[in-house]
């Protein structure tokens, strides 16, 4: 508890004074008015100053020091963010509820970055709700108590700080944990005003905490409310834990991936660009390999004992299963899955064991047959071995129960060996008892730290790279292909739609209007006309109709934003 | 290679032989109980298993072939997973009544194949008409067949059909298949079996009166599983016939994971299995884990690598120190010499582990009785702590032998007539001391008896005595009486008592010494409790938290290693954006996060770059950024989100 102490002896050096709330909540809306974004440049130089200093940081006052110039900056970046943006959560509870890891410098300051305090506080003020923020951080989140007392302890700078109401509002609310530290709070309190430590000591004790001490400063009405609310709330900590997690807030920065002015990478140049950054770490991630790769001849054996491999780990386990069926799998039937591949299905795999493996040409009724004709084959003729490989058991298409459950009793056949990789953290909830004993896992770790080429090569993943690229193309090449007329009238509809992007609740364009522009753009002379051309887009897929509620038809691009704006630049370049 | 096969067969068949004699008890009572069917009522009986699903299958495997052993030809066992609807229940039903025909008659083979090949329907009707065709079949067989049938089973065998997971069938299935069933009864005699894992309650609440009505259930509790497994570790360990041993920390694994986890016999058989499996693979000595008479054989064919293998046991070299320099000589350098001193001691180790098995079980009849089971209930549990240090030495043994010093006659009679059994039954000559002595107490306690009657017959007359007095006489006597008690010499009851506990400790301390003490023990015991614990409970996730928050683990590299728990800016990747997403909240900016990775990893790369070039996002950082953000969605951590755009969802802890 070095932390109370360190935050005492700043704050006797720093002056307190007296601000009413309004006043304080006048000046943060004039701040957020007017505050400009500082130059990203100057941030990072001084976060990088930041990561350098922190090395040797330890409890003393010249970290709160740091931490307040390093907050101040971060504030800077931030600072574009609304205030009025409905939410009146404060830093303080954003941070709580987390884990959080007070060793970790730089993830600390990553965090400042990524995380989007919602106050705008002037510099000089700064250091009170940078209290806020940090203090809980400090603690672990399972001390409520304790998280609620260091919360406590900075509410003493309540006359000059910003805290929204509801925070303090939460703050009030522990009172009966706080007794133990009644002492030090009298103490803080003493030091504060004279008059303010009389009036404390004339309440009960277990109410002569923050309440009062507040209801010195704040104004009358304003202290009766926070009373009412304090006693409603006395010792709700659970429900106080459940509220600040159910809160569906989430405080994130508005900033979008438009807005860096990056262009999206598809998935060629994702590629190529990796592929000419180094990997990190090559001889250990190597040496690592060999360990896993002197196993081979050990999963050999236990395979053939009627045990099934599973490996589990961080890092692709793609190239190591592939080394596994090159060096002892060359001579005998093997099977590799791709579960990673985002169109397999069990029924695939069961396909080719019976086309392949027993060739058996002939459809099967459903899944379960399939399986029962394998297990007779495979029953019937002992000398029929097969290795199956399967790497991401866990993927998309192969998660499901049934699959599992068919791919579960396929492995417990005695002379189907089965070896598969999994990468999910919750992969092993795929599997009740009766599974695991068909199964019959042995786990291995192979921790690889290879990266994961193939496996996220087909997942959509994020809509960084590909989609907004490959709508873009498609509406180009679709468009190129139709008349000049057609062209204008698709133009007219994007650009309505943009000028409309604000408006959450648009429905689209209705026909009628949609036709009288285009008649006054001399683009159809008939609604016929247009209704024909319409249906050509429909069939193309590039809008979509929709009936309201009055029956009217109502027009609508199914492409975001950013597609359609980069899709009207495309077409004025070429117009 | 050969021996572990061997051993994983007779493992397997001690199984079934057990679960089927668990059940034959079952199998005397369905008999006598189907002869008095009711009107249109189904005999029914349930069984009530237990949650250790997973050794279900072999026990209704078991059964189903007893049944069709000793009652009647026509079993199917039917699984909720098969049995989507009636239809296909009634298909699966079906097959496997008339599979089991093939088996029973195959001159009715070919009959058999015409019928599903016509693929009648599958209905009831048809399959009474097939019952009726068969049950006349083989009444108008030739009469030396139908004797030999009807001898094994009755006029009309009736139809068991075996539902293994009652819980998990739909509710509609079987409601449908009782009612139809029950309709037909007459004409086909059907008993059904409900495999039920939870409680017998359940049947009331999957059926409804009106169907639960036609049923005449019977229940039947199996064994508890907790009760299989003292069986199977008293036949598997605490017997001389296996000479492979389990360690202490893996016999903990095993029955840690047993009873926490599964309580499924299966389980820890397949986790035996595999401790044999890795006990041969990876100790070279384990050559010598045999049979004591194959012992001398092996012994000799040992190479020279094998035996320097055995000096550098540890056990070994702990014997060689002890013993005198010229024998130490000897033993080091002269391999025949090791090789005749290796089998006396292989041989000292059997004898061993014979006479352990013995006292154990005489130390376990002692234990088990006493009050508040200080060593344990159950034999494994003794077992356990035998093998973990010195019995002697841990206060739980202190405070046993404490306890039977208290021990009252009767009870301490009959244990010693066990331990005399116990002890007899050994082969060995070793314990014929042992028994003579534990017989010579008996006749002692006989003797004390007669003595003791003598003594409550001069005792009575005092107290009647006492009683004429009155109170404050009463009291002095009373007190006189304590004094003298505490002062008097312990009664000859009481030295014969502490005699034979005193007995007792000295058998244990001679025969129950830690097997890790004993030389070459590492040939036969498995001890490797981290790797079997590795591969059958295995932690994925820690394993993934740790690859990400310290790589350093896995990578040996000086650049990773750092303090108490922080990471380097040098980190992979993957780490250090794993690092950042696990500071945010339930949705992470995308925008945000990147620019936080490409600031620690400039950082990292050029820590005197200008403030120019970082303006922009270097493209392959990007790049990287993007791999790893979606190998992190690979692995589960995050998900795209919709709520806002460019944003992620947070999957895991602490977000929520």
């Amino acid at each position: 508890m070095s932390r109370p102490e360190g935050m005492r002896g700043s704050r006797r050096s720093l002056q307190v004074k007296f601000v009413p709330d309004e006043d304080v909540l006048k000046h943060i809306s004039d701040d957020s008015g007017t505050k400009v974004r500082k130059d990203k440049a100057q941030l990072s130089v001084s976060v990088k100053r930041f990561v350098k200093k922190l090395e040797n940081i330890s409890n003393n006052e010249a970290q709160e020091i740091l931490e307040e110039k390093n907050y101040v900056a971060a504030l800077g970046i931030c600072a574009q963010d609304p205030v009025g943006n409905g939410s009146d959560i404060s830093g303080g509870e954003v941070y709580s509820f987390q884990t959080p890891k007070r060793s970790n410098k730089m993830a600390e300051l990553a965090s400042e970055l990524a995380q989007t305090p919602e106050k705008n506080v002037a510099p000089d003020r700064s250091k009170c709700p940078e209290k806020m923020a940090k203090t809980p951080q400090n603690s672990k989140m399972f001390l409520l108590i304790h998280v609620f007392s260091l919360l406590f302890q900075s509410k003493k700078k309540e006359f000059v700080s910003t805290t929204p109401y509801r925070l303090r509002k939460r703050l009030a609310a522990p009172d009966p944990y706080l007794e133990s530290e009644s002492e030090y709070s009298a103490s803080c309190s003493e030091e504060e005003d004279e008059d303010e430590q009389k009036e404390v000591s004339t309440v009960l004790s277990d109410q002569k905490t923050p309440a009062k001490t507040k209801s010195a400063s704040t104004p009358p009405p304003r202290n009766s409310l926070a009373k009412k609310k304090k006693e409603q709330k006395m010792g709700n900590l659970v429900e106080e834990y459940f509220e600040a997690h159910s809160s569906s807030k989430v405080l994130t920065s508005d900033r979008t991936l438009q807005k860096l002015r990056k262009r999206r990478l598809d998935q060629k140049t994702l590629h190529d660009l990796l592929k000419n950054a180094p990997l990190a770490y090559a001889a250990e991630i190597r040496d690592l390999n060999q360990q896993h790769e002197s196993l081979f001849s050990k999963w050999m054996l236990q395979l053939h004992l009627g045990f099934n491999i599973v490996l589990y780990g961080l890092g692709s386990k793609r190239d190591l299963l592939e080394k596994f069926r090159t060096s002892l799998l060359q001579d005998s039937v093997h099977l590799v899955v791709n579960g990673y591949f985002p169109s397999i299905t069990v029924r695939s795999i069961l396909n080719s064991i019976t086309e392949e493996v027993l060739d058996h040409i002939g459809t099967f009724r459903s899944p379960l047959d399939q399986l029962e004709f394998i297990t007779k084959r495979f029953k019937e003729d002992s000398s029929l071995e097969l290795y199956v490989l399967i790497h991401n058991l866990d993927s998309q298409m192969l998660r499901g129960e049934r699959s599992q459950q068919i791919l579960a009793q396929l492995s417990s056949l005695p002379s189907i060996y089965l070896i598969a990789s999994i990468d999910h953290i919750n992969a092993p909830l795929m599997w009740d008892q009766a599974k695991l004993s068909l199964y019959n896992w042995l786990w291995y770790e192979t921790t690889t730290f290879n990266p994961y080429v193939e496996e996220t090569s087909y997942e959509n993943s994020l809509l960084v790279q590909q989609s907004g690229s490959l709508a873009l193309s498609s509406l180009m090449h679709v468009l190129h292909s139709l008349t000049l007329n057609a062209r204008g009238i698709f133009r007219l509809l994007a650009q309505h739609q943009l000028e409309k992007k604000d408006n959450p609740s648009y429905p689209g364009l209705s026909f009628q209007d949609f036709y009288q522009q285009c008649r006054e753009a001399f683009l159809v002379n008939s609604d016929l006309t247009l209704r024909a051309q319409l249906t050509e887009f429909r069939d193309h897929k590039l809008i979509r109709t929709k009936r309201g509620a009055d029956g009217v038809e109502y027009l609508l691009i199914p492409v975001d934003d950013s597609t359609l704006t980069d899709f009207l630049e495309k077409e004025d370049e070429d117009v | 290679q050969q021996i572990q096969e061997n051993l994983n067969k007779q493992l397997l068949d001690n199984l079934v032989s057990f679960l089927s004699r668990s059940h034959s008890g079952f199998q005397e009572k369905t008999t006598e109980w189907t002869c008095r069917m009711k009107f249109r009522e189904i005999p029914t009986a349930a069984l009530v298993l237990g949650v250790n699903v997973t050794d279900h299958d072999l026990t209704f495997r078991g059964l189903s072939d007893v049944l069709q052993d000793n009652i009647t030809p026509y079993v199917a066992l039917l699984e909720a997973k098969d049995c989507p609807g009636i239809k296909n229940l009634m298909q699966k039903l079906m097959g496997q009544l008339m599979k089991c025909d093939i088996v029973v008659d195959s001159l009715e083979y070919e009959d058999c194949v015409q019928v599903s090949q016509n693929k009648i329907p599958c209905s009831m009707p048809s399959l009474i008409s097939w019952y009726d065709s068969v049950t006349k079949k083989t009444d108008s067989e030739t009469p030396s067949k139908k004797k030999n049938s009807s001898s094994r089973h009755w006029q009309s065998p009736p139809v068991v059909v075996i539902f293994k997971d009652m819980e998990s069938f739909t509710t509609k299935v079987l409601q449908d298949f009782i009612v139809i069933s029950s309709q037909h009864i007459h004409e086909l005699p059907l008993v059904l079996i409900f495999g039920i894992a939870t409680s017998p309650m359940i049947i009331h609440r999957l059926l409804p009166h009106s169907v639960s009505s036609l049923l005449c259930i019977e229940l039947f509790q199996s064994l508890s599983c907790k009760e299989h497994l003292s069986t199977i570790i008293d036949k598997l360990l605490l017997t001389s016939r296996f000479p492979f041993k389990l360690g202490e920390k893996v016999l903990q694994v095993l029955i840690n994971i047993f009873l926490y986890h599964d309580f499924s016999v299966h389980n820890f058989i397949k986790g035996f299995q595999l401790c044999i499996v890795e006990h041969f693979y990876s100790q070279p000595l384990s050559v010598l884990c045999c049979h004591l008479v194959d012992i001398k054989k092996r012994v000799y064919s040992l190479s020279h690598d094998q035996c320097e293998n055995i000096r550098r046991l540890p056990s070994f070299r702990r014997y060689v120190e002890k013993q005198d320099s010229e024998k130490q000589i000897e033993l080091l350098t002269n391999d025949s010499f090791l090789k005749e001193e290796t089998e006396k001691l292989l041989e000292d180790l059997h004898v061993y582990h014979e006479n352990y098995v013995r006292i154990l079980r005489c130390l376990h009849v002692f234990t088990s009785s006493l009050p508040k089971y200080p060593l344990g209930k159950q034999i494994r549990e003794l077992h356990c702590a035998c093998l973990e240090n010195r019995l002697w030495e841990t206060e739980e043994y202190e405070s046993s032998l404490q306890l039977a010093r208290m021990l009252n006659k009767t009870d301490l009679v009959t244990m010693l007539q066990q331990c005399v059994e116990i002890l007899m039954s050994s082969s060995g000559k070793e314990f014929d001391r042992a028994v003579e002595k534990l017989k010579e107490f008996l006749t002692q306690f006989q003797n004390l008896e007669e003595a003791s009657q003598e003594r409550d017959v001069s005792a009575s007359p005092q107290k009647e005595l006492q009683k004429k007095t009155d109170l404050y006489h009463l009291q002095k006597t009373l007190l006189e009486l304590k004094e003298s008690r505490r002062s008097k010499k312990l009664t000859k009851f009481e030295m014969l008592r502490f005699e034979v506990v005193d007995y007792i400790d000295s058998l244990v301390r001679r025969y129950l010494v830690p097997a890790d003490e004993r030389t070459l023990h590492e040939v036969v015991y498995f001890n490797a409790a981290a790797v079997l614990r590795g591969h059958l409970n295995a932690a994925p996730r820690t394993a993934l938290h740790t690859a990400l928050n310290n790589p350093h683990w896995y990578l040996k590299n000086q650049a990773l290693r750092c303090d108490g728990g922080g990471i380097s800016n040098k980190a992979p990747d993957i780490c250090i954006v794993y690092k950042l997403h696990l500071e945010c909240g339930r949705l992470i900016n995308l925008v945000d996060w990147l620019e936080a990775f490409s600031t620690v990893v400039m950082a990292a790369e050029e820590p005197n770059a200008d403030a120019a070039s970082s303006d922009q996002v270097d493209d392959v950082i990007h790049a990287r950024f993007i791999r790893a953000v979606s190998e992190l969605e690979l692995l589960g951590f995050i998900k795209p989100s919709k709520q806002k755009t460019d944003h992620v969802a947070r999957l895991t802890w602490g977000g929520c």
